[in-house]
């Protein structure tokens, strides 16, 4: 029982996140393909502030932007700040409802997608249209669905 | 014994304990949440503003970490390669035949295009020759796959399986069998990333090919369409005219077909005409790209085998 048991299956559920992230979708369905990734480290950090930390957060958002062609840090940015929100919070995030947890998850979302929207702003501004916002309210609603199944992925096997 | 003497060896160092228990910790060990924050934000900046500024200087880490997310773009990419490899094995033998012989007759056809071509070449090289202008000539090229990723939706970016490792290197053109699709955007060592004409940070200068009038075509961030938008409304152009590649700006080689201009309108209220032209290349349905090589040198206007003994005026041309 060191201090990485368990990290196997979250840098699994992280690589999952990342295809889902590139991966071509129909119909257009494209602008509205959330943010995978941040969902899921929303999740394990919550889930086990002790294990996902900031520096996790950080080099999984690296490993975001050479994925998705960005400037390096953008997303490191973006993913250490919203983690350091879920670790100040995550005793209080473990007690929400899911409504409410929904609520928050928006919250996180909105500033990850902002932080990005203002480093890219800074690049050329003014080259993103509405669209660029259709993945916080898309991940928003798919929360429940990434919640359950990583509380499944987290209890089929008890970790401690 | 002195009874001043500090107790060190009786307590047992924090980080012991934090390696041999069993129980969760209560208080976290090393730098605490707040300093790490500002360590992770102070990198992320100092990423940014190098990648910013510096252009190339931040690709070792960028292609480093790219031989970390390979296997997951292949990955991604699986289910509709195997859906074109099971429809390809699946064809029948009449199909397939059919197919060889329209394969066959149009290579016929290509060879024989090709041979006037080569003579058409030479006469070129022989013209310019006279009117003392060099003339750039042959280009190679590596045909890619295309992996079908998404990278970012407003983007119009596309991954193929070729990269550093086979000499791909940012600014290369890229083609299809119709016309130019783009430019190798960022080369990584496994892959690269390929902006189409088509997005809306991309620009390619072009020329009419009917009267040889240039310009500059725009991406509009739609599949099929470009836009001219620095043309005034008096411009020798009409619905219907090829545009090519005009070879200024050194990335694209000159003379390959770009778009073909489909709508023109005059704006009274305004400068410039607008100008829409849909590309010839197919940019959403092809899986095969050829990467091109274009060679930089000139060709020698005389052949050295051609003239053995160049006269003076020859070689001063050389020398120019």
């Amino acid at each position: 029982m060191t201090n990485t048991y368990g990290f196997g299956r979250i840098l699994i559920s992280i690589g999952v996140a990342m295809c889902l992230r590139i991966a071509p979708l129909p119909f257009h369905l494209d602008i509205y393909n959330p943010d995978w990734v941040l969902m899921v480290l929303i999740y394990w950090s919550i889930g086990f502030p002790e294990r996902v930390g900031i520096f996790h957060a950080w080099s999984f958002g690296l490993l975001t932007d050479v994925l998705t062609g960005r400037l390096l840090g953008q997303y490191a940015l973006a993913y250490s700040l919203v983690i350091y929100i879920c670790l100040k919070l995550h005793k209080r995030l473990r007690h929400f409802p899911l409504l409410q947890q929904e609520l928050f998850i928006f919250a996180c979302l909105l500033l990850s997608q902002l932080l990005l929207f203002l480093i890219k702003n800074l690049q050329h501004p003014a080259q993103l249209h509405g669209d660029f916002w259709w993945p916080v309210l898309s991940g928003t609603l798919c929360w429940p669905f990434v919640y359950l199944t990583l509380r499944f992925v987290r209890l089929s096997k008890p970790v401690n | 014994m002195p009874q001043g003497l500090p107790s060190y060896p009786k307590r047992p160092p924090n980080r012991l304990i934090s390696r041999t228990t069993t129980i969760k910790l209560l208080f976290a060990t090393g730098p605490s949440i707040n300093t790490r924050l500002l360590v992770a934000v102070i990198a992320s900046v100092a990423l940014l503003v190098t990648e910013q500024r510096g252009g190339q200087r931040l690709d070792f880490l960028r292609a480093g970490l790219s031989l970390l997310i390979e296997p997951l773009k292949h990955l991604v990419d699986m289910p509709s390669a195997m859906v074109t490899q099971t429809t390809e094995s699946m064809s029948s033998y009449t199909v397939l035949k059919k197919d060889n012989e329209r394969l066959r007759e149009e290579q016929l056809i290509q060879q024989t295009r090709l041979l006037k071509l080569e003579a058409l070449e030479k006469e070129n090289i022989r013209l310019r020759a006279l009117l003392e202008n060099s003339f750039k000539l042959g280009e190679q090229v590596l045909i890619a796959e295309l992996l079908s990723i998404k990278m970012a939706p407003y983007e119009h970016i596309l991954v193929v399986n070729k990269g550093t490792r086979f000499g791909v290197h940012p600014q290369q053109p890229v083609l299809d069998a119709n016309g130019v699709v783009g430019q190798v955007f960022r080369a990584l060592p496994l892959s690269s990333e390929i902006m189409l004409i088509t997005d809306p940070n991309h620009a390619i200068p072009v020329q009419v090919n009917r009267n040889g009038l240039l310009t500059i075509a725009v991406g509009s961030g739609e599949l099929n369409r470009l836009l001219l938008p620095f043309l005034p409304s008096n411009a020798d152009i009409r619905p219907g005219d090829l545009l090519i590649t005009s070879g200024l700006g050194g990335t694209f080689p000159q003379g390959y077909p770009v778009a073909t201009v489909d709508e023109f309108t005059t704006q009274p209220n305004k400068a410039f005409a607008s100008i829409t032209a849909t590309p010839t290349a197919k940019l959403d349905r092809n899986r095969e790209l050829m990467i091109v090589w274009s060679k930089t040198m000139p060709v020698p206007l005389i052949n050295k085998s051609d003239a053995p003994e160049p006269t003076p005026s020859a070689t001063e041309q050389h020398h120019d």
